[in-house]
């Protein structure tokens, strides 16, 4: 579970160019982050690339925050 | 004076006048060219003449399955799909009271139908590299509309607005997103036509005579160059003053 946490910290870290410390758990890459729709299509894609999965577009929907992204992440693999 | 080196473009139409004019020019100005058609033989006397850096793919662009698997396709065979240029089109004139679902719908289906599963194909590999150019080769029709070619004209002028709306979501990165729009360009289709038909057209362009595919190959190789990185959501009219749009 860290481990993917850390890696989708990284890969938000880098795309969106925010500090580590506010990739909290309940923050929402739109809201929070700063991302705009597009960046959530690229967060995706980044994510399907790391760890070697395929997200749907609906499952994509409900990705959020950094919370939902791992905790995705971490069932589909 | 435009420099494509180290960029991968794929054209579709290229056994075609205009198709096979715009693989010479992306292919002149230093780029590795996919040339996708339907016919392999001309496919592959355009690739003999351009020599090293050319691919062939055939695709017939009815069959979803074929179109969706080409962006691959050429990706494998280039590395990447820096350029696309939708250039594949076809007609099925009739006057719009004849007009049958069938014709409709199947040149709505080559014509855009494809080139949005072509776009939909190349994007993801441009968002990526932060750096993308599409020309879509629409027509004067779509602007003018044409009796006859109620379908076509639809096709053509609904890729303009669908390039218009590609255009805004990816212009951040990096993506370029264009339509060159042909008016009477002489190809093998032209030539059947006599005199007497030939200069029927002409009086109707201020130009007083045909524009030649390279001259629309120009356009793209603008279109599809560095320099015209701030231009997007754009539509280049090629038609010698017939339309001044």
């Amino acid at each position: 579970m860290s481990d993917v946490a850390d890696r989708v910290r990284k890969i938000v870290v880098e795309h969106l160019g925010v500090e580590e410390e506010k990739v909290t758990e309940n923050a929402s890459f739109i809201d929070d982050l700063g991302a705009d729709s597009l960046d959530t299509v690229e967060l995706v894609m980044a994510f399907e690339e790391e760890f070697g999965i395929e997200i749907p577009d609906d499952a994509a929907e409900t990705i959020q925050t950094f919370g939902d992204a791992v905790k995705f992440i971490s069932e589909a693999k | 004076m435009f420099d494509l080196t180290g960029k991968n473009a794929l054209i579709t139409g290229a056994s075609g006048g205009i198709g096979g004019a715009i693989a010479k020019a992306l292919h002149a100005a230093g780029a590795t060219v996919t040339i996708s058609g339907t016919r392999q033989g001309p496919l592959d006397e355009l690739a003999a003449e351009l020599g090293d850096r050319v691919h062939v793919l055939t695709c017939n662009l009815s069959d979803a399955d074929a179109v969706n698997a080409l962006p691959k396709a050429a990706a494998d065979a280039m590395g990447s799909v820096d350029i696309l240029v939708n250039n594949a089109g076809i007609t099925k004139d009739n006057l719009f009271m004849r007009m049958s679902e069938e014709e409709w719908a199947s040149v709505l289906e080559v014509n855009l139908t494809s080139t949005m599963r072509l776009c939909k194909g190349v994007v993801r590999g441009m968002m990526k590299s932060r750096w993308g150019r599409i020309v879509n080769i629409s027509s004067i029709v779509g602007a003018t509309g044409n009796p006859g070619q109620a379908n076509y004209a639809a096709s053509k002028a609904g890729m303009v607005g669908m390039s218009k709306s590609i255009a805004y979501e990816v212009a951040s990165r990096g993506i370029t997103v264009n339509c060159v729009a042909p008016g009477f360009i002489a190809t093998a289709m032209t030539d059947k036509l006599n005199d007497d038909q030939k200069a029927k057209i002409n009086d109707q362009i201020p130009a007083a005579r045909m524009g030649t595919p390279e001259e629309i190959a120009a356009a793209v190789l603008y279109l599809a160059s560095n320099e015209a990185g701030y231009v997007t959501g754009s539509t280049v009219h090629v038609n010698g003053g017939m339309a001044m749009l």
